[in-house]
């Protein structure tokens, strides 16, 4: 081995405090809900460290902006981020996963089996003989009481057309920013921010309208995996519409270049994510 | 691999030292650092946990109930599991990985370091919120680690402490394995090529992705826990269409992947301690890397061997005896690769290398405890005996912990500069051996012959084992006092070690000084 002479330069960022006050605001939100939950006041705390959170990751996340900017990381820095944003979103798929899974297991097991299909008849049979097994159901209690159901083809379907062309704009926008026309870049993101805000309403007067019709977290296990999967990726829509946004304000203001423009690939990445599993939760939680 | 001394020249401004004071400690982004808040944390949380062990312990004395009363013994058998594995033994993994990692790759640094700071100080608060669990109205959870329903929902007050802290924990866990993932991919110095990696940092590499993976499945189980219980949901319900048997698959889906989280980094440190106190090559080395990853594969599909009694279909089991036991092919393998490399070697036996070879005696003892209950038929009645307890503990203690000790002594005079007392961790070594074995060895015997485990209170006929295996749990808990004291004082001071620390130590860490700078590798060693 030799001492190289022309190996690269890494960008280890000096020290910080960001993190440590992100813990801060972490541990305040959590606790101030821990003390709603156990019948406590907890509100100011929780927003308190909501704000700390929110001012943490602002300064932080502007910190690294300022350095991308002022170009203080290379190509080895980039890949970084790039393997950085990579497996946090397969850790995002694992946790769909777990409620994709919760969805399967209760429509081709646990529920016929409580219906006294295969080698669980025994629980059918002393504990609930009536119970026929169907999907949707709340259960052979009958938990929630009855309720209606959202068709595929309302508001679901106009979900599913603007998130799709949601895909589609945010391609343009990239395609825009990789042959420099900053003016198709903005339009591009504009329009999927507005597409993913959109949704976001829809998805609200939708959830309105279910619980109109008794379709409530609480309508057995049906309306816990209904609830759970379109409520966990609502809120990655909404993490997502706030990155993109986050992009589109800076494609503003002229950052990123045709060649270095990770923040917005990021960003993209994760939106295509949010749509993918979109798609299996209108397969599967609306139509089939 | 090929290593010789690197010339290292600061030759810019970006290089600092540390910051002054105690803010040095909140705000550092260095590898080293960071790699040392884990290690000294996690110490600090291997007592706390070993207390409650011992608290455990000295009500099973003798049958009866004599010092605490059964809900408090709940609450510790549940809070020992939980501080043992998310406090202290994974951060001791991750400690290691972030000082070596970086060191053993060619790297400057990890690929993330702010992240990195953060994923350590995310710790010591959500450690504080399962701690003070302990003094709220209905105690600490205690229904078992495993967080089964409808058993825990009955918490009181610490419930959703409990399930927000492992959320804590999960986060944590998940960014510090996306940056040891990253810095592996991306960080490696020329030359260094993926099968010339160090087995520490190939085994580190399979339990991140591991992580990755199910870490998240983990917070999906404790956020039903949390809707069930708050919320209205029927997850866990039979009532609502939910199934309690549903928790036990999500759960292990994550905990039997997470039991290698716990042992394949040890199996790196080991791999890592035995070829040079051989003085050998490592046997095997391309034969470790893939019964690794097949390890790590099959540690997906074989969780429901936790749950062979609660009434799966006769299938179902069947596929997992037979999943579970295509383990121990890859595990074996491991065994026959230290075994040989041992093999005509020229031995020494310093202290890293006794805690390995103990380890490979210990931890196969438990592998083979861990085969007779892959066997579902007769799981049936070692299911939730002390028998498990056994198993899983010699797996996890003279296994994992013992890895932790190896890996303490075998880099701390890198780490520090100074030579720890050999004489002191000999006899640590052997006294730590000697206790384990007589504080668990019984608890196979009583398990056979019946004795079911999380109970306060037992038939006098285990009145015997009992009262041995408590006594070597105290015995083992002192010898760890030693440890500590060790520790501490090769910190402070101790003989000068050389910058080889050992003479048949190969890798790229030895090429540094020791105590190694603050900056290591800021210009890039080549690997021939």
């Amino acid at each position: 081995m030799t001492t190289s002479t022309d190996t690269q330069h890494y960008f280890v960022p000096d020290t910080t405090i960001w993190p440590f006050l992100a813990s801060i605001g972490l541990t305040s939100l959590v606790w101030g809900f821990i003390q709603i939950l156990n019948g406590n006041s907890g509100k100011f705390m929780m927003i308190a460290g909501a704000m700390v959170l929110f001012f943490t990751f602002f300064r932080w996340f502007g910190e690294v902006v300022h350095e991308s900017e002022s170009n203080a990381y290379s190509g080895w820095e980039d890949k970084s981020f790039r393997l950085g944003m990579s497996w946090f979103i397969f850790s995002e798929v694992m946790f769909f996963a777990a409620f994709f899974g919760v969805l399967f297991y209760a429509r081709v097991l646990s529920v016929p089996w409580l219906g006294g299909a295969g080698e669980e008849y025994d629980t059918h049979k002393w504990l609930w003989d009536t119970y026929q097994a169907t999907w949707p159901t709340n259960g052979p209690g009958n938990v929630g009481g009855e309720f209606g159901l959202v068709a595929w083809s309302g508001l679901p379907l106009v979900n599913t057309l603007l998130l799709l062309s949601s895909g589609v704009t945010v391609t343009w926008a990239h395609h825009a920013l990789k042959h420099n026309n900053r003016q198709h870049l903005i339009w591009g993101l504009a329009a999927t921010v507005a597409l993913g805000t959109i949704f976001l309403i829809c998805q609200g007067v939708e959830y309105a309208h279910a619980y109109d019709i008794n379709l409530t977290l609480g309508s057995g296990i049906y309306g816990s995996t209904f609830f759970m999967l379109t409520g966990f990726h609502g809120m990655h829509v909404l993490l997502g519409t706030i990155m993109l946004f986050v992009v589109l304000l800076r494609s503003m203001r002229g950052h990123f270049t045709a060649k270095n423009h990770f923040a917005f690939e990021a960003a993209a990445w994760y939106w295509h994510f949010v749509d993918v599993v979109w798609l299996g939760l209108f397969i599967f939680v609306y139509i089939v | 691999m090929n290593a010789q001394a690197v010339e290292h020249v600061d030759h810019d401004d970006h290089h600092h030292g540390p910051a002054k004071g105690w803010m040095r400690w909140l705000t550092t982004t260095n590898h080293k650092d960071i790699g040392s808040l884990y290690l000294w944390f996690s110490l600090i949380m291997f007592f706390i946990g070993g207390i409650m062990a011992l608290v455990i312990r000295a009500e099973l004395f003798q049958p009866g109930l004599q010092l605490v009363d059964p809900g408090f013994f709940n609450q510790m058998t549940t809070m020992h599991a939980l501080v043992m594995i998310f406090l202290a033994l994974m951060p001791a993994f991750v400690g290691l990985a972030n000082w070596m990692i970086p060191i053993m790759i060619g790297a400057p640094d990890m690929a993330l370091p702010r992240m990195n700071n953060w994923s350590f100080w995310i710790l010591p608060f959500a450690s504080i919120m399962l701690l003070s669990t302990l003094f709220v109205d209905g105690g600490a959870p205690a229904g078992g680690w495993t967080m089964y329903p409808p058993l825990v929902l009955q918490t009181g007050a610490a419930f959703p402490m409990l399930i927000f802290a492992v959320h804590l924990l999960g986060i944590s866990s998940i960014m510090g394995s996306i940056n040891i993932i990253a810095t592996i991919m991306n960080m490696r110095a020329p030359g260094m090529t993926y099968m010339k990696m160090p087995l520490f940092v190939w085994t580190w590499f399979i339990t991140a992705y591991l992580l990755i993976a199910t870490m998240p499945v983990l917070a999906g189980a404790v956020t039903m826990l949390l809707t069930d219980k708050y919320f209205a949901t029927s997850f866990f319900s039979a009532a609502g269409g939910g199934d309690p048997v549903m928790f036990q698959h999500i759960f292990w889906f994550f905990g039997h992947p997470e039991v290698y989280i716990l042992i394949l980094p040890a199996f790196g440190i080991v791999s890592q301690i035995i070829p040079t106190f051989a003085r050998k090559q490592l046997f095997g080395y391309s034969s470790m890397v893939y019964a690794t990853a097949s390890i790590a594969f099959l540690s997906f599909i074989v969780w429901a061997h936790h749950m062979f009694t609660v009434g799966l279909p006769v299938s179902a089991e069947l596929f997992f005896m037979f999943a579970t036991m295509l383990i121990a092919v890859p595990t074996g393998v491991k065994v026959f690769n230290w075994v040989s490399t041992m093999w005509k070697g020229s031995m020494t036996f310093e202290t890293p290398m006794l805690f390995s070879i103990g380890f490979v005696i210990m931890f196969t003892i438990g592998g083979f405890s861990g085969l007779m209950l892959a066997l579902t038929p007769v799981d049936f009645q070692y299911h939730d005996t002390y028998f498990v307890v056994a198993h899983f503990h010699y797996v996890l203690v003279p296994g994992a912990i013992f890895s932790v000790m190896a890996a303490a002594y075998y880099w701390l005079p890198k780490w520090t500069g100074h030579m720890y007392d050999e004489k002191l961790g000999k006899f640590h070594f052997w006294m730590s051996t000697i206790f384990v074995n007589i504080l668990f060895f019984p608890q196979h015997f009583v398990g056979l012959a019946g004795m079911p485990r999380r109970i306060p209170d037992y038939a006098v006929q285990f009145a015997d084992f009992n009262a041995i295996s408590s006594i070597g749990a105290f015995g083992f808990g002192l010898s760890q006092l030693l440890f500590a004291y060790i520790m501490i004082k090769a910190v402070r001071s101790g003989k000068k070690a050389t910058d080889q620390v050992w003479d048949g130590a190969e890798g790229l860490e030895w090429t540094l000084s020791s105590p190694p700078p603050y900056h290591s590798f800021s210009t890039q060693p080549i690997v021939k």
